[in-house]
């Protein structure tokens, strides 16, 4: 009995080294309900229609007591019982503890989107792209709300809560494109939160990878570090016109080779060491008159961190 | 006319049938009569008015979820508004209707009368658990008309700490409305406690009491015992939203998980003061019309007591995804497991029971079968649920939707419905259309299994619940379970036809319509404000069929009955 079909379609496709467990215990339960249930409601419809009351008849007296029979039902069920919690359990430990050698993604949920940060420190929000037969573990974390992580063709489940991280792992078997839910409710787009988990070959896995440093096909490296200085929401909190004031942070045109001015006193070289740091760790140095605001962490690959300053240099 | 003669014949319940001319309602007549009323069967009937309003108010609820989900986007209504639809579904279904529903409404009215009591030890108390459920209803309407709340019934931090949608303060209001609410259950129970202790009639001794009133005093115990916890529980959360505490959300400190283990704590044990009281009532219709003794009376009496007890220690098992500890999960699901033991028990001997009975198919025992069929259905797919890896997987999916849905309206509105029918002519005086009431059974359960066997499906291929928009693989499913709600909307519909007739126009009811031996059959039907003309002395139990003489068993209007004829 390693594997119970699926008749009636109960169950998504499996795509994942847990789904087979899980599935073959769900279909235990399935078949053992089912025969509990036919034994039991039989039983009742048989004998609703055995023993309809005759008129004048006269009411029975009691049977003898069955207490043997009362024994009987209450503690044999408990072989069932423990069964069904030793395998959930089994699964569950396997579940619950990720292989040494999984390789770690960062996930952030917020209402009501994904985002995943890879192992290089890019960051990808809507599709995680995993390598197939490969433990992946995700670190989670929310910025707002409870969330939940949900694959249904990987069988796992775990909430995301802000205040502390919680993982989840999985090992895909199957190529293809799976959802992603969010199960727990959080709010007007809860509905929307999708994403999707991409499995690819391990070849493919790795160019992506590569690829995710690089400029995408056809653009320079500038043009990439303007499309990640909105897709990182730079811009949210830095203008880039000359002249433009009144954003959360300094202008950034011109910045790229002058010197500026710090809190505190004494100056800085605006060169590639100079973002990086301002990207990575923007407290190390402050630009003079920006103490209120605070600018946020950010983890960024060296290339697109590189990528972003070509496209600062150009401001001038 | 009241009722003249009642038949004499030696019986357990000497006094009993003692002449009274006047029913409890013919008693006092006029509005005030009601409002300052302290007779246990009026306060029981204003309760039945109020939670059958929120009934049908929660199921419009329903409905609107429902047509919403006919098809994926946006149907009638965007997601906020959904949102708050299936909030106040849930809250006002499970705070408002379900919890009050068969202590509150039909426990009132029967528990002194199957005591043999003239009213519950503190008839005060009761009105003003009755006033404080008004004011819980008002506060809970008040926030709607504010703008609602759209945190889902389980109100789960921080989303509840934050959330503005539709309106500020609407959580504050609604949360408490339930912690009012909450105070109203905790008075029910400690009044039925000291009743069961207090004013049983000489000769009802605990071997005696109705299985209904085992059910009640487990649910009792469970009221008094978990509500403070979600009164605490909600005066924190208003305590968050209000003065900016920090207790559950993280960033002012709190943890929002505590908030989970807090909840549930109360809410667990609350799915059994929800369904005891159901399965209660199965077991006096099942053995009225079996006529004969519950089998295994004592075990079915005391797994009441061990759901009520073990009910408090699995609370964990809402929560095996949210983080809690694994081997607090470990410890929830072995524990869980051991709960169905009880409700196996109970189960088998309900069936046990009918065998070589003398069963009629009256519309209350239909619904008291459809209720074994559906919390079968609903228990055994608790199985899937306390297996570990299975309920990480089905864990806030439709599974769980249709699972609870199995439960507590397959289950305890099922078992409502059939003690409604069943004490009707008790409660009322008047019969109602039986033929009519079956076709409105039959219906209710048809629609009741289109509905939400589609939704385990839906749960077990991964579809998420509280999801206002679904991927165009659910929507065949999703349609299907629509339709079915709209069929236990007609049931449903039909059955309060069938009752409005049988108030307009229903014929006078006999004391003991259904021939029963229990004590609540002894007395006239609506029985006087006393219940008894004086205090009965109980010689035998409820299901003593075989110790009842014929002329307690009499169906008919006692001036109608001649003991000779058996001869
Ligand atoms: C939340 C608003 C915010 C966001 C988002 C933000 N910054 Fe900043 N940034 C600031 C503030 C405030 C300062 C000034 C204080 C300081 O130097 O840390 C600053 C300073 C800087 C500086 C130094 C500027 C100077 O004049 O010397 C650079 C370079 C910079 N940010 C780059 C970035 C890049 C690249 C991103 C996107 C990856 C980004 N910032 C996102 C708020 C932000």
């Amino acid at each position: 009995m390693d594997h119970i079909p699926d008749i009636f379609g109960q169950l998504p496709k499996q795509a994942s080294t847990l789904a087979a467990s899980v599935d073959w215990l769900y279909q235990f339960i399935f078949w053992a309900c089912v025969i509990m249930f036919v034994v039991i409601i039989g039983a009742m419809l048989f004998f609703v229609a055995k023993y309809r009351a005759k008129p004048g008849e006269k009411p029975l007296a009691p049977g003898p007591k069955h207490t043997t029979l009362e024994l009987a039902w209450t503690f044999a069920p408990l072989i069932l019982l423990g069964a069904l919690f030793h395998w959930g359990f089994q699964s569950y430990v396997f579940s619950a503890v990720a292989p040494a050698t999984s390789i770690e993604f960062r996930v952030r949920a917020k209402k009501w989107n994904w985002e995943f940060e890879y192992p290089s420190g890019s960051r990808e929000g809507g599709v995680l792209v995993v390598p197939v037969h490969q433990p992946v573990k995700l670190i989670m974390s929310s910025e707002d709300v409870l969330h939940s992580f949900f694959v249904p063709a990987f069988r796992v489940k775990r909430d995301v809560v802000p205040g502390m991280y919680s993982t989840v792992w999985f090992e895909a078997t199957e190529l293809g494109e799976y959802d992603v839910f969010c199960a727990e409710y959080c709010g007007t787009s809860h509905s929307s939160m999708f994403a999707k988990v991409r499995v690819v070959t391990a070849a493919q896995y790795r160019e992506f990878v590569l690829n995710m440093d690089r400029p995408p096909a056809g653009k320079t490296k500038a043009q990439w570090g303007a499309e990640l200085f909105t897709a990182n929401s730079c811009s949210a909190c830095h203008h880039v016109v000359a002249g433009e004031a009144g954003g959360v942070g300094p202008n950034l045109f011109g910045v790229i080779g002058s010197e500026q001015p710090l809190e505190g006193g004494g100056t800085v070289h605006a060169d590639l060491a100079y973002v990086r740091e301002s990207v990575l760790r923007p407290q190390a140095k402050i630009v003079r008159g920006f103490t209120t605001a605070q600018m946020s962490t950010f983890t960024l690959s060296d290339s697109r961190i590189e990528a972003i300053y070509a496209y600062l240099e150009t401001l001038r | 006319m009241a009722t003249e003669a009642q038949n004499a014949s030696a019986a357990p319940v000497d006094a009993a049938h003692a002449t009274t001319d006047r029913n409890f309602f013919q008693e006092r007549s006029g509005i005030k009569s009601w409002l300052v009323t302290l007779d246990h069967k009026r306060i029981g009937l204003m309760y039945l008015v109020a939670v059958v309003l929120s009934f049908l108010v929660g199921g419009l609820f329903a409905l609107l979820i429902r047509i919403e989900l006919l098809s994926a986007g946006r149907t009638i209504m965007d997601a906020d508004t959904y949102n708050r639809v299936f909030t106040l579904h849930g809250a006002v279904m499970v705070f408002l209707f379900i919890i009050p529903s068969i202590p509150a409404a039909l426990g009132n009215f029967l528990l002194p009368i199957v005591l043999g009591a003239k009213d519950v030890a503190f008839p005060r108390l009761n009105l003003a658990s009755f006033y404080l459920y008004v004011v819980g209803a008002v506060l809970a309407l008040a926030s709607m008309i504010i703008g609602s709340v759209d945190t889902g019934w389980t109100f789960y931090t921080p989303y509840s700490s934050n959330t503005d949608v539709g309106s500020k303060n609407a959580v504050i209001w609604m949360t408490g409305a339930v912690f009012v609410l909450g105070f109203s259950s905790i008075l029910t129970g400690v009044n039925f406690i000291t009743t069961i202790h207090k004013m049983r009639a000489p000769g009802q001794d605990w071997k005696r009491l109705p299985l209904f009133v085992w059910a009640t005093y487990a649910t009792s115990v469970i009221q008094v015992l978990a509500t403070p916890v979600l009164a605490i529980t909600l005066l924190l959360l208003i305590m968050e939203r209000g003065f900016g505490l920090g207790i559950f959300d993280p960033r002012l400190g709190g943890d929002p998980v505590l908030f989970q283990h807090f909840f549930w704590f109360y809410s667990h044990p609350a799915v059994y003061i929800m369904i005891l009281p159901g399965m209660g009532i199965v077991s006096e219709i099942i053995a009225t019309f079996s006529r004969r003794e519950i089998f295994g009376y004592m075990f079915v009496a005391m797994s009441s007591v061990a759901i009520a007890l073990l009910g408090f220690l699995v609370w964990g098992h809402h929560m095996f995804t949210s983080g809690q500890s694994e081997y607090s999960t470990m410890v929830f699901s072995a524990l869980t497991f051991l709960v169905a033991i009880p409700s196996g028990v109970k189960v088998l001997n309900w069936v046990a029971t009918l065998y070589k009975g003398q069963i009629t198919l009256s519309a209350p025992m239909l619904y008291a079968l459809g209720f074994i069929v559906l919390f079968s259905i609903g228990g055994l797919t608790g199985l899937f649920l306390g297996t570990l890896s299975v309920d990480i997987y089905l864990h806030d999916t439709y599974f769980v939707v249709a699972h609870f849905h199995y439960v507590m309206v397959g289950g305890t509105v099922c078992a409502f419905f059939g003690g409604l029918h069943y004490w009707w002519p008790k409660m009322t005086g008047k019969l109602y259309d039986e033929r009519l009431a079956k076709v409105a059974f039959w219906i209710f359960f048809i629609g009741f299994n289109v509905t939400f066997l589609s939704q385990f499906v839906l749960g077990s291929r991964g579809a998420p619940r509280r999801s206002w928009d679904y991927l165009p693989q659910f929507e065949e499913l999703h349609r299907f379970s629509s339709v079915g709600a709209f069929i236990i909307g007609i049931g449903i519909l039909l059955m309060v036809i069938v009752f409005v007739r049988s108030l307009v126009s229903g014929a006078k009811a006999p004391p003991n319509p259904w021939g029963s031996a229990a004590l609540e059959w002894q007395t006239t039907s609506p029985p006087p404000v006393e219940n008894f003309a004086s205090t009965p002395v109980i010689t035998r139990g409820p299901y003593d069929y075989h110790l009842a003489t014929e002329g307690e068993l009499y169906a008919g209007f006692p001036e109608d009955f001649e003991p000779s004829k058996k001869a």
